[in-house]
This record gives structure tokens, sequence and C-alpha cells, in this order.
């Protein structure tokens, strides 16, 4: 009894959500970035970041890694600032200075104390950082050298295995397949005007978005914007990517590896960022293997049989469809039931979609923790270089609970059916039982 | 994911004191002594409940049995069935988990504000009421040993820390892995789990710590409502080792499929007993800064950019524990350099600092580092009660947290020279070397030869 007044009470909840959002303004700064910016003043802080079109699916396939290191190398000389320059003047004033990369972008990021001369210090070296690197010959060959080292070390490492095995299994010759740090043969080949000729294509201010949160006034902000890109290369923009095949043929690689556990990968193209199912197949996947310690897949591997640490399925929205990828790591003697049991636990989900009772429970779980995603400027600033990258409507903080609430099961078994073929998925299983693994397909 | 050592390692490695203005506390009758900071940025809450017990709780024998019954809290109690407690956070929109360290175990919620009365009852509910069955331990303990060989068997430099802690402390029962031997978890019973429960789960053995947009005075009275009829009980008194000395320096090889080796020196250090009076740990904090604390300390700008010796290095210190320190530097050797290079490459930057000590400029950069931490430290409410339990959890109290922040501030050139000189000594020295082994178990290929799979 008591637990289904708790139910009742959460459905109410459900229905009458509204939190704060923040509110977001946006611009186009005189030198074609796209701005978005929130305006608080609660910490003497400032937060900014730029994300260009320019990650790994930008690389051609010979010269894989030219786009990381051309990301990576933007703090290690500027016009004017050694690499040490840079490194202490963000030092001497405890910024902190940042940057991600991932198929679809090169991001850099700062974090600041708001006071003037703090602020103007770490501003003017991110803005010759981003403006006017140098890409250093003899740098170069070092962090080529590390890059190579690091390389060669995931190569040993059974995830690493894993994910380049899985991601070529999927994306076959989209380069979505490439590698984020590029090959070992391809990196050694790589020279300075490789980098220099894929920051003048790519690094446009007409592809930038630039995030701005934190204490600084809208006047500041568009200074800040512009100081950050009017700079920036004017090229014309790069070739849209080739789409992605969505039907792959199905496949089973088994490698083997000395570790004591077999990790499992198993998944296809998915999702892109802006595909209209993106809803309903995210709180699907939250139900299958997103949502924790209650999702499906954590319920049938490891809490009914103790099969499995970790596992977890989820879907990445790139610009293109990225992964559907489902993961876990078992004890070697055990993997080959692990990976029959999560492929039977997909199948149903595929077939029969999730009961009325897990997608209210999915629902109450996303929609009554929606004030945890926007609870700090950190998380605000992620969600204003989605927004603004992936060219979502500025609302969608605002639409995003009641979007959640409208999914309903046929929709979900609809999307998943369109979306994801069981019959039709790769699957890599690196340090594979024994018996089973394909003498083909050793490691090293 | 339940249990994740290594990650309050680095969240708490930065950590150094704070503006500690709205932070109330109050002790009920059972003991339970209930802190908490008020942040009203959003309308969040953040509940963490602290036990006075770690894995160097442990006796030989029964090593990852306070791990274990990390897990196990999870399972159901009398009035919450099994995997209920989970499915109604979750409900309530929630995200939880837990951690165990050498030292304590800890449990958290995140929710909206308005469900910090659910996580309460729940909570407190698992401090007295917890259903160990031999059925949901013959299932967890399985998902414990998978989650040892995915971090720890499988992980070369987490196996190579795990041996390398084993060799380091003689007495000291960090020399046991927090997650356990394997051969005591496969030995290990419920009934061990309900001993480590009875001993050690009780009011006068934690604390609470709620952070977010609440007010003192409503938390103290939830916390009265559903923590105070838990009754206080006696509690064994935490044995208290005394790690003999040192006399000489250790080496050793840990063999494990890599690419790459790793040399790790380890020195022992002492740790915070008095925040007043104490010197040398802030000293050794800012040591630890200048070497490593940023892109520009001393090891990565001498040692990776300027000699190109290392592709890889760090230090670390941490001066909150409940037991011993350690102050570490680690390298891992440039593709043409071997372990014996990044060795004497680091000797030397020791030898700099015994010998010339650091500049004026140096202090300043980490101190600058520091402060300004301590303004982005706000952004995490979840950030300063972590800081807040744990320094209680380890024999201190939260309000030695702006007295850490003061005395490190007033950290002279001179004082980071004399703990360099002091502790970065031979006899105190633990190396260890990561030997890499091919996947294959056959010898490597020569260089020069092409890599291929």
């Amino acid at each position: 009894m008591r637990i289904k007044s708790i139910l009742i009470a959460a459905l109410c909840c459900i229905a009458t959500a509204a939190f704060a959002t923040p509110n977001i303004q946006h611009w186009q700064s005189a030198s074609g970035a796209k701005v978005l910016f929130v305006e608080d003043h609660d910490i003497p802080m400032l937060d900014v970041s730029v994300s260009i079109p320019a990650g790994s699916s930008f690389d051609a396939a010979d010269k894989s890694g030219v786009a990381g290191l051309t990301h990576h190398l933007l703090d290690l000389g500027a016009e004017g600032l050694s690499e040490d320059d840079i490194a202490r003047g963000m030092a001497d004033i405890g910024a902190q200075f940042g940057g991600s990369f991932d198929p679809d972008r090169a991001s850099m990021s700062l974090r600041t104390l708001s006071s003037a001369t703090e602020r103007d210090k770490a501003l003017d070296i991110m803005a010759r950082v981003l403006q006017r690197p140098l890409f250093p010959e003899a740098i170069l060959a070092r962090e080529k050298a590390r890059v190579i080292a690091a390389l060669k070390e995931a190569e040993t490492k059974p995830e690493s295995i894993a994910d380049k095995a899985f991601q070529k299994a999927v994306f076959s010759a989209h380069p979505y397949a490439l590698p984020a740090s590029g090959e070992v043969a391809s990196v050694e080949k790589i020279t300075v005007p490789d980098l220099s000729g894929f920051y003048r294509a790519h690094y446009r201010a007409g592809g930038a978005v630039v995030a701005i949160m934190g204490d600084v006034s809208r006047a500041q902000a568009e200074a800040i914007a512009q100081q950050l890109t009017e700079k920036l290369p004017t090229a014309d923009a790069p070739a849209a990517l080739p789409a992605v095949a969505m039907q792959i043929p199905a496949s089973e690689q088994r490698i083997a590896h000395p570790a004591s556990q077999s990790h499992i990968l198993i998944g296809a193209p998915g999702m892109a960022r802006n595909d209209p199912d993106y809803f309903p197949l995210y709180v699907g996947n939250h139900i299958l293997g997103g949502g924790g310690f209650v999702s499906r897949l954590m319920n049938e591997v490891r809490e009914k049989r103790g099969l499995a640490y970790s596992v977890y399925s989820y879907f990445m929205p790139l610009k293109q469809p990225g992964a559907f990828q489902i993961g876990l790591q078992t004890k070697k003697e055990r993997a080959d039931e692990a990976l029959q049991l999560v492929r039977n636990t997909l199948a149903e989900f595929i077939a029969k979609g999730p009961t009325e009772k897990e997608l209210l429970a999915a629902k109450q779980n996303i929609i009554g923790g929606f004030p945890l995603r926007i609870d700090s400027n950190r998380k605000i600033l992620d969600y204003l270089s989605i927004i603004g990258f992936y060219d979502l409507p500025l609302t969608y903080l605002d639409d995003f609970t009641r979007r959640v609430e409208q999914v309903n099961v046929a929709q979900i078994r609809d999307a998943f059916a369109r979306h994801i073929n069981p019959q039709a998925m790769a699957t890599v299983i690196v340090g594979a039982p024994p018996a089973s693994a394909d003498k083909n397909g050793a490691a090293k | 994911m339940k249990a994740c050592l290594f990650c309050i390692a680095l969240l708490l490695g930065g950590a150094h004191a704070a503006a500690q203005a709205e932070v109330f506390e109050r002790t009920l009758a059972n003991g339970l002594k209930v802190i908490v900071k008020e942040d009203h940025r959003a309308p969040v809450v953040v509940q963490q409940i602290w036990y006075k017990a770690g894995s160097m709780d442990e006796r030989t024998g029964v090593t990852g049995i306070a791990h274990v019954l990390e897990h196990l809290m999870f399972k159901g109690t009398k009035t919450v069935p099994a995997g209920e407690f989970s499915k109604r956070i979750a409900a309530a929109g929630g995200r939880e988990n837990a951690f165990t360290s050498y030292d304590y175990t800890a449990y958290f919620q995140q929710l909206h504000k308005s469900k910090l009365p659910l996580a309460m009852q729940l909570e407190a509910d698992r401090m007295r009421n917890l259903n160990l069955t031999a059925a949901d331990f013959a299932k967890e303990i399985k998902v414990v040993m998978e989650e040892r060989r995915l971090r720890t068997d499988d992980e070369a430099h987490a196996l190579l820390q795990e041996k390398m802690m084993a060799a380091i402390y003689q007495q000291h029962p960090y020399q046991h892995p927090v997650i356990g031997w394997m051969s005591d978890l496969e030995l290990l019973t419920v009934g061990d789990a309900k001993a480590w429960y009875g001993r050690w789960y009780a009011p006068n053995n934690a604390t609470l710590v709620i952070a977010g947009d609440v007010k003192a005075d409503e938390v103290f009275a939830l916390a009265q409502r559903h923590y105070g009829a838990i009754p206080k009980h006696a509690l064994v008194p935490q044995r208290v080792f005394i790690e003999p000395a040192q006399a000489g320096i250790k080496r050793m090889v840990v063999k494990a499929p890599a690419e790459l080796p790793l040399l790790v020196m380890s020195y022992h250090a002492p740790t915070l007993h008095s925040p007043e009076q104490d010197w040398k740990p802030y000293a050794l904090e800012i040591l630890a800064g200048v070497l490593d604390g940023n892109e520009s300390a001393r090891l990565n700008k001498h040692l990776v950019r300027e000699q190109q010796v290392a592709s890889g290095v760090g230090a670390g210190y941490d001066a909150t524990s409940r037991g011993p320190s350690l102050f570490t530097l680690e390298a891992t050797p440039s593709e043409n350099k071997a372990v014996n290079d990044v060795e004497t490459a680091l000797r030397q930057e020791i030898a700099q600092l015994v010998n010339e000590g650091v500049s004026e400029e140096e202090l300043k950069r980490v101190k600058a580092q520091v402060m300004a931490g301590e303004i982005y430290k706000r952004d995490s409410v979840f950030y300063q009660a972590m800081q807040i339990g744990q320094m209680e959890s380890i024999g201190l109290t939260h309000r030695a947290i702006p007295v850490m922040l003061e005395k490190l501030q007033a950290v002279t050139a001179e004082q980071v020279r004399q703990v360099a000189k002091e502790f970065l000594q031979d006899d105190n020295l633990t190396i260890a070397v990561l030997d890499p082994q091919p996947l294959s178990g056959k010898p490597k290929a020569p260089q020069g030869v092409s890599y291929a799979h």
C-alpha cells in the first residue's frame, strides 16, 4: 500500500514538473561564429568553450590522426607565446585550460576567475592559441612520439582492442570508424604542413560555436566571442560527411587476449543527434541499459546472475548516426553464457518493447532528475555547446521534460524496430574463451 | 558504480581548503553527527552518509569485507525488498552510489530537494535493518570478483599499485587492497558480512552530510525524525597501527601484459594530525604542486618537454588520511629510454629541490591555483559535501578546512626545501617497475619490425 501511494505521488509530480531553466541568449558574432550565453553572477568565475567541426571524422583515412594532433598542438605554441608561456600564463592566474575531442567536434575550454586581471589574461592567451597556433616542428616530433607510445600501449588493452575492432565493424569505410588519435603508421607520416593545412581548412569562424557561462555581462560576452573568433581562418565549408550505411552485415570477431575477462561489445549504427526518434530511443535505451542499477541489462546480467560488474547500452548521437552499443566484461568461462543472455535480452526488448510500468519508472527518473542535469555552471556550459553545435532549438532544455513525458510504449517499440536489427549487429569479444577463440584473430 | 576507491583518491587529490561560512552541525542523542552545507543555487540536494570503517579495519583472512558489505547495502531490509532501494531512488529522479576506501565507506543520493525525506527514510532503514541472506551474498560476491578482475587483475598499473602497497607496508593494513585478495573473496561468507555490519554500522560511528538547497534547521528536524530512533551501540576501539620504520630502499618488479614500462617511487610521508600546529604536510602539498600541479610544473617541463626522457610523469601526496601517507613520483620512459633513465632524471629533480629549493614564483603559482580552486569548488555541491565527509571520517573536522587553506598560503620556499630533504630519502623509498610482457607470452619482436596484428 505504501508503495502504491508513493507511485501516485510521483505521477502527479511528473504531470506538474516545471523546473526553472537557464535563460539562454543567442547571437551571431561579427566573425560569423554562433554564440550561446547564460549570464550568472553567483560565483565570480567564467566558463567559455569554443567548438569547431574538426573532429576525427574529418581525417583522411591515410592521414588518420591529423585532426587530433592539430587540436592537441593548439596550446603548444602560438604567435608570441612558447608552450611554456602558455602553460605558465594560465597557471599563474589559476585558470584551467582544457579541451575535448570526438568524431565531430574539436573543443577548447577555459575556466577562469572573472576578476578583470585574470579574465583578460586568460582570454588573451586563449584567443592567440585558437587563432594563431604555430605547430612548431620540434614539438610535433615530440608529441608524435608520445601519441605513438600511447597507441601501442592501447593496442595491448582489451577494452581498446575491442573498441577499435567494434568501430571498424560498425562503420566500415565511413570516417566514424577512424580512431581519434590515428594509427601508428599514419601518425608517423604526419608533418607540420598537414596540421597547418587542416587548421586553415577546418578552424573556420563560420563553423565555430562559442558557449559562455558565468560572471560577465551581455556586452562583455559579445566582446569575448568576437575576440576568440575574429581572426579564425576564412575558408569554404568542407564537404558534408558521407552518409552512414545503416544496415550492416551480422559479424562476430573473437580475439584472443591473456586477460582473465572477456570484453564484449555488441552494436550497430544507431541515431543522429537530430533524429526525430531521439526521445523514444533515448527513453527506451534508459530502460534497456542506460538507467544504471535498475535497467533490464543490469538486472539480468548483474543482479540476477552476478555475471558482470558493469553492463550498459547507449546511443552516441552525432551529426550522422553514431553507434548503438552494448558492453560488458565477464570472466572467460562465462563469456558465451553472458553473450547469449545479452542477445536474448535485446531481442526480447526489440520484439516486445518495454512494459508500461518500466516506461513510467524511466520517466519518473529522467523527469524527476532533470534539475540535476543543470545544477552547475559546468553542466550548463556543456548544454550550450551541444545545443549550438547540433542546431538544437534554444528551447531544448525547456522542452526536455515534456518531450520525455510524451513518449509512449508503441513509439519506443516502433523506433527500436526501425533503428536496431538484432539479426544484423557487430559483435566483438576480446579475451574470448579459449575453446572458441578464432586463431586468425589473435591480437598480437 | 558501487565502490570506487580510485575515483575518490582523484576527487580528493586536489582538495584543499574552503570557506565554510554556511556549514551547520548538530549531533543527535544517538551520536549521529549531522552536518549541513546550504547552497541555494539549484533546487537539488545531496545526502551522504559516511561510516568510519574502511578496509584498514579488516583483519587478515577477511580482506574485502568492507567493500562487499557496501555492495550488500543495496539488497533488501525487513521492509524494503531486495532491489527496491535503487528503484525508489530512481523513481524519485535520484542518482545514487557508494564508495569504499582504506579509511571509510560512504553512500550517497543526489535528488530534487523535495525528495530528501525519502532518501533519509531509506538510508536510515538500511543503517539498522539490513537483511543479509546467503542467496544475495552468493550472487553479489561474484559481481565483486568480476570487479576485481576488471579493475585490478587485468589492469597492469592497478596490479603494480596493489603489489607495491603490499611491499611498502610491513604491518599497517594499507598493505591489503580495498577490494580484497581473491583468495579471501573466495572464502568470505554471509556471516562475515553480518559481523562487519553489526560492528560498524551504527549512528555513533557515522557522519551525515547534507548539502544543497535546504535549511539547516529543517534538515536537523528531518534527521532526528528518520535517524533519531536508531540506538547507538558500543563500538570496538579501532586498532592503531604504527608502521615500523623502513630501514633501507626496497625495489621490486611487476610483470604484466603491457607495452610501456612504468617506474613508481614512493616515500613514506606524514599525514595531517593537528591542522593548527603541523606544517610539514602543507609543505608536502605545495611540493607536489611545484612538481606536478599544472602544465608548467617541473616534472612535465623538465622530463617530458625539455629532456624528453619521459612520455608521461606524475607526483602526488595526500595529507589527509587515517593512516600514514606516501609521497609518490612516477614516470613512463620515452620510447628509446629505459626505466633507469627516468629514475636518474627523477633523482636529479629531487637533488635540485634539496640543493636549490623552489622559487618564489613557483610558490606563488601553486598558491594561486589553490585560491582559484576554492572559488571553482563552489560550482559542485557534491564535491563540497565530499570534502566535509572525508575530513570528519579521518579524525579531523570540517572546521579544519578553512584552517588548511590559510596554512597552505603560509608555506615558505624554505619549508618546501626542508620537507624534500627530510622525506625524499632512500631509506624511506620503495621503487616499483612495471616490466611489460607481450600478450602472446612470446618474446617481443625486435625493434624496427613493423607493428601489426
